[in-house]
């Protein structure tokens, strides 16, 4: 199982990838990102997913493995050396899953809303309630994880990038010291002191490449 | 007489098919607990309490625990209790155990229930059409060839959370005159579904056929004012 090639189909931007990516370093496993742009509908994506059709896809020697919270499961139970993913406690790791699913729902209701104020009050509604699961999951460490990452640090830390970016566009607050405080302690510290800050996007360049991106389709709409 | 590991109950709802699988899982694993029926027309302060964020069953509790999600509660009953697992044991074979289930819930269990309780007409023929499409998958990943999914002889997880095609689906059909699980169509589902409805632990453990009739009719027609 250990010398089997492990391969990432997705892209830098989707924060699914990433939670992919960070569960990768934590494991210290090397691997492969292979570029792949869903919307093109690249035939290896189609091969390795096709019931979805979606990035992110592991391939773990020719095996695929399809979902992100998913993957960062697989990668937590296929590795075993290197430190844990999920909670260990069978309830803490319950509670952590329950989170991660709340999230992910979440995200797809505002991924189904047209109107972007309601986009953004959908992620405020989740955030505020992420708040009383810091509070449960970290029980006064400092990560959801507790004092180092772990599963839902994964699963929420990949979003913070797009949370800044929707900040800086929209001059709203989404994390906020009143609203959130311990989410707004918590960002920081992902973003400075943990193992994953490495991996972790820069929001003004994830903004540049979003802006560079969007003048792009404008262009190409107006030809 | 000697009671067993009453640390454990289980807040439900008599009809709901996400209760009904923690009651398989349970009943899998011999595992004791105290039944507690919810009406959810009529929520007790103990259920909010319970699950305060959505406030649905099943919830359960354990040693003062409690934990939503149908699931969420599996996996769970499979690491508290890992004899007669539930889900494979090797990390590939999990991985597709989780992703099936996934896909039964989010588009199994939705185009049906959305077909049968709360459309008509065209959106009803959608529903239909793409309900019939998720099984095919379903289909497809039997076989033919064992009792139950993932080549197993035991009931496992994903046979759990497709257990609602075997008995309630059939139901639904009924109340709309809409064939979906066609035998002629899904032999390798038909005879899945023929395996899990006589397995023990599944059989004794149904709610009344009439019952159901008469409760699904009544949420129908409260759907359907609502459009």
């Amino acid at each position: 199982m250990a010398t089997s090639s492990v391969k990432l189909l997705g892209a830098r931007q989707s924060p699914f990838v990433n939670r992919v990516v960070m569960a990768l370093l934590m494991k210290s496993i090397n691997y492969e990102l292979v570029e792949m742009n869903p919307y093109l509908k690249p035939e290896l994506l189609i091969k390795t997913n096709p019931v979805h059709k979606k990035i992110p896809v592991l391939l773990h020697g020719d095996r695929p493995i399809c979902e992100s919270l998913i993957i960062v499961q697989y990668i937590d139970e296929a590795w075993t050396n290197g430190p844990s993913i999920l909670p260990t406690d069978p309830y803490d790791c319950a509670i952590a899953r329950f989170w991660a699913a709340f999230f992910d729902d979440k995200i797809r209701e505002a991924e189904g809303e047209d109107a972007k104020e309601l986009v953004l009050e959908k992620i405020f509604e989740a955030f505020v309630l992420l708040e009383e699961a810091f509070i449960n999951c970290s029980k006064g460490k400092a990560f959801f994880g507790g004092d180092s990452v772990g599963y839902l640090d994964i699963v929420v830390g990949s979003f913070v990038v797009y949370i800044r970016v929707a900040e800086m566009m929209n001059g709203i607050k989404i994390l906020d010291e009143t609203k959130t405080p311990r989410l707004v302690g918590w960002a920081e510290r992902l973003y400075s002191d943990s193992s994953l800050k490495d991996v972790l996007m820069d929001p003004q360049l994830l903004l540049e490449q979003l802006k560079r991106f969007q003048a792009m389709m404008s262009e190409a709409a107006s030809d | 007489m000697e009671k067993s590991n009453k640390g454990v109950k289980l807040v439900g709802f008599w009809v709901s098919p996400f209760v009904q699988r923690v009651k398989w899982g349970m009943k899998l694993k011999g595992i004791e607990y105290d039944y507690i029926e919810e009406d959810i027309f009529n929520k007790s302060p103990l259920l909010s309490q319970l699950n305060p964020l959505t406030g649905k069953v099943p919830v359960l509790v354990h040693d003062g625990n409690p934990l939503p999600e149908s699931a969420i509660i599996l996996e769970y009953l499979d690491e508290r209790w890992p004899h007669a697992p539930l889900l494979p044991l090797d990390p590939y074979e999990r991985a597709q155990a989780r992703f099936w289930a996934r896909f039964v819930e989010e588009k199994i269990l939705e185009s049906t229930r959305l077909a049968a309780l709360r459309s008509e007409g065209e959106i009803q023929e959608r529903e239909v059409k793409l309900a019939i499409e998720h099984l095919e998958k379903m289909e497809e990943k039997l076989g033919g060839k064992s009792r139950f999914f993932f080549g197993d002889d035991t009931i496992g997880y994903v046979d759990l959370m497709m257990g609602f095609v075997a008995y309630i689906l059939p139901v639904w059909e009924e109340i709309t005159a809409v064939r979906i699980l066609d035998a002629a169509r899904f032999p390798n589902l038909a005879a899945w579904k023929n395996n899990f409805l006589n397995h023990p632990v599944i059989k004794d453990d149904l709610p009344s056929k009439d019952e159901m009739l008469t409760y699904f009719q009544w949420r129908r027609k409260v759907n359907l004012k609502k459009i």
